[in-house]
């Protein structure tokens, strides 16, 4: 296979594949974080998660359409207003489902399974109605479209480093949310023993919602930065689902540090292997891959220690 | 292959005049002469209990309108009630006004079937106007056969299929694939080929037709790559670098649905800039209505080969574009397998008058030799295989979102669902 070409165009071929793992990494990363916050951190069997992703997306489309009509001349930076509002549309709308849907379904986490399918269901009919059966084009700015030549023949795309700048920001937010401030600690606790936190003093219920939420509101910026890389359609977030929850469960949900390793290893052994297999054969040993290791170790690749 | 002696589409009334009823009548859809349902007493044009009145004529539209295909099958929908309220407008059918029954077959295959069979069994219908994905076809085939019905097509697909139930108004595979390379080949002296595809039927077969045709017409030409993605994959950085590593001369792309816009957007992100055409990207599954979801800016200068482009200048294309514009709004694209949707009903009609029935095996022993001048991908002929006789022509992306068609074929491309050679 690689008789014809000289070392450098192999060693450039090689430099940008390993910077295609590293973005699909990104990508699985953003997908992710929202839902491990959900459902690794409350147990919540989240299916509508791509929904939220998706509405994230819709949102930063009628930004780019607002910024296009009324403000041209700042429609190169309309990217970044677009993810922040993202986030509160996302996550406001996560507040609101948590009040309405999820509170009373704590303590049945599997129908938490079939009430959030029942909304991903009603969300793709809203988006369907509301912005019409097809796939809309989000117009992204020139400035992130293009690509950056390293050398002659390595070529960086911008979009790719733009998720993975955003992958590590998120991540390194969440990380502080969770493990340095008093709402994250609060968290934990709930997650550890429910009644025994209510019983300290803490407000579990305003933490749940806020939990929920901001794992909504992470989704939605992950839905707006894959505009650039995706479909932004009402059926969208199906295209996502699967791949998120293989990464949640796989790394171990409860454990953000497991989510990051899981995207890490699978988009790793994906990308590698989608460069020496075909792309359906790739995706058929990871997944084996997947489900023979998940076979040996339930619990994913990180695990809480707890007491059974 | 391109050998159809069509030479005369112009001739304003066809020669297929045959009496029914002791008059005689004119099969020809240039003179909408307004038959009058008195002449056709029910009981004589429909012996099979069919939903015929003696003024109206029930038909089933049968497409997706949930679920994820629903974002391709909107447009035919639309293409079907289009013309279905021109041919009203006209005076209808053997004198009876056509109505229509719309199911929904939500994007899942039992349920076209479940569907189908209402539509034949319950309500009866004359003829049914649907689906779209191969797999769709595949599921309510068997209904239509038991059941005798009629059944519409519009959608360009693999071929190897013919059933004497249904109608392919789209083109089959070699129709829309072997033009395509040999202008690719003779234009741009394309010799190498990487191809590409959604793991699915229709991408594997219209590849293993490509690759044969490379391999065994192409001067000098040889397929580089093959590859498949999973249905919905959004990841194309691994094999955009495969292709840069093959250099090849062409990229030719199948892929659909949501994997379409995620591959054109990661194909210009990584610097591959399509209006260089180094590679030429030549596709077989982006029309107008895909080019929406991916944005004109991003997928400009890649080149698609299929029978209908919304921007053809024939005057029948600029009235069709206009009636579809002012029926569902201006910012309307038409797409090729739109506009095939949009021939099924007129067919029909053409069908059932030169029949002079509604019955379904009298309609379809009319069928072959149908001709439409008034297509608006200009003139087509039904072929005694069910499929259209039809051009082929290749069409540029521009930033808008419209194709310029740089190439037609000279004659009618032959329809050939079972292409020898090409196995």
């Amino acid at each position: 296979m690689f008789a014809d070409y000289s070392m450098s165009e192999l060693g450039a071929i090689f430099a940008m594949q390993g910077f295609a793992g590293l973005i699909l990494f990104s990508v699985f990363v953003l997908m992710a974080l929202g839902l491990a916050i959900i459902f690794g951190q409350m147990g919540v069997i989240n299916m509508a998660h791509g929904e939220f992703m998706i509405l994230g997306a819709y949102v930063t489309y009628l930004v780019s359409n607002f910024f296009a009509a009324y403000l041209p001349g700042l429609f190169s930076a309309y990217f970044f207003l677009a993810m922040i509002l993202a986030f509160i549309a996302s996550g406001a709308l996560g507040l609101f489902i948590e009040w309405s849907m999820i509170r009373h379904l704590y303590k049945r986490p599997l129908d938490t399974l079939l009430a959030t399918w029942g909304l991903s269901l009603i969300l793709q009919q809203i988006y369907r109605s509301v912005f019409g059966a097809r796939e809309v084009g989000v117009s992204i700015p020139d400035w992130m479209m293009g690509s950056m030549p390293v050398t002659d023949l390595i070529e960086i795309p911008i979009n790719g480093i733009f998720v993975m700048v955003l992958a590590v920001g998120i991540s390194l937010a969440v990380y502080v949310m969770m493990f340095r401030s008093g709402w994250g600690k609060q968290v934990r606790a709930i997650n550890q023993n429910r009644v025994m936190a209510g019983a300290v003093g803490i407000n579990t219920e305003w933490t749940d919602r806020l939990t929920f939420g901001i794992g909504c509101g992470v989704a939605g910026v992950a839905g707006s930065a894959f505009t650039m890389i995706g479909s932004t359609g009402p059926t969208a977030g199906q295209l996502y689902i699967v791949d998120t929850f293989l990464v949640v469960v796989f790394g171990g949900a409860a454990s953000l540090l497991g989510t990051i390793a899981s995207a890490f290893s699978i988009s790793q052994a994906q990308s590698i292997m989608e460069f020496f297999l075909s792309g359906s054969m790739a995706k058929v040993l990871t997944l084996l891959i997947i489900v023979g290791i998940l076979m040996i170790r339930p619990q994913g690749l990180f695990a809480m220690k707890l007491r059974k | 292959m391109t050998d159809e002696t069509s030479k005369k589409p112009n001739t304003g009334v066809s020669r297929r005049a045959m009496l029914a009823g002791g008059t005689a009548l004119t099969a020809s859809l240039f003179l909408p002469k307004q038959l009058k349902a008195a002449d056709y007493p029910t009981s004589e044009v429909n012996t099979t209990g069919l939903a015929v009145t003696d003024d109206t004529v029930t038909i089933g539209i049968l497409h997706s309108i949930t679920g994820t295909m629903a974002i391709s099958e909107t447009g035919s929908v639309q293409a079907e009630k289009l013309a279905i309220e021109q041919i009203n407008a006209q005076g209808g059918i053997l004198g009876r006004k056509i109505e229509y029954i719309q199911e929904d077959g939500g994007s899942d295959w039992p349920t076209f079937a479940e569907k189908a069979k209402k539509l034949l069994v319950n309500d009866k219908v004359a003829s049914v106007m649907g689906c779209w994905t191969s797999a769709s076809r595949k599921a309510v085939l068997p209904v239509f056969e038991q059941y005798n019905g009629f059944l519409y097509y519009p959608t360009f697909y693999e071929g190897l299929e013919q059933s004497p139930n249904v109608i392919y108004t789209g083109q089959e595979a070699t129709q829309q694939i072997i033009a395509g390379l040999d202008w690719v080949a003779k234009e741009k002296g394309a010799k190498s080929f990487y191809l590409l595809g959604s793991d699915y039927i229709w991408p594997r077969t219209s590849n293993k037709i490509a690759r044969k045709h490379i391999e065994n017409y192409l001067d000098g030409a040889k397929v580089v790559g093959e590859e498949y993605y999973p249905l919905g994959h959004t990841q194309f950085n691994s094999v955009i670098n495969k292709i840069r590593l093959k250099k090849p001369d062409v990229i030719y792309a199948i892929v659909v649905g949501g994997s379409n816009v995620a591959f054109y957007k990661q194909l210009k992100a990584a610097g591959i800039d399509m209006t260089k055409e180094s590679p030429i990207v030549l596709t077989i599954s982006v029309t107008e209505d895909e080019i929406r979801g991916i944005g004109g800016e991003n997928i400009e200068g890649a080149y698609a080969c299929m029978k209908y482009f919304q921007s053809l200048t024939n005057d029948n294309n600029q009235e069709f574009v206009k009636s579809f514009k002012e029926m569902w709004g201006d910012d309307m694209v038409i797409g090729d397998v739109t506009q095939a949707a949009y021939l099924g009903p007129w067919l029909w009609k053409a069908a059932v008058e030169k029949a002079g029935s509604f019955d379904v095996d009298k309609v379809r022993a009319a069928t072959p030799g149908i001709e439409l001048t008034s297509a608006p991908e200009g003139y087509v002929k039904v072929h005694d295989n069910h499929h259209l006789w039809s051009k082929t022509r290749v069409g540029l992306a521009k930033a808008d979102g419209q194709y310029d068609v740089v190439f037609e074929t000279a004659d009618l491309v032959e329809p050939d669902p079972f292409p020898e050679g090409y196995q």
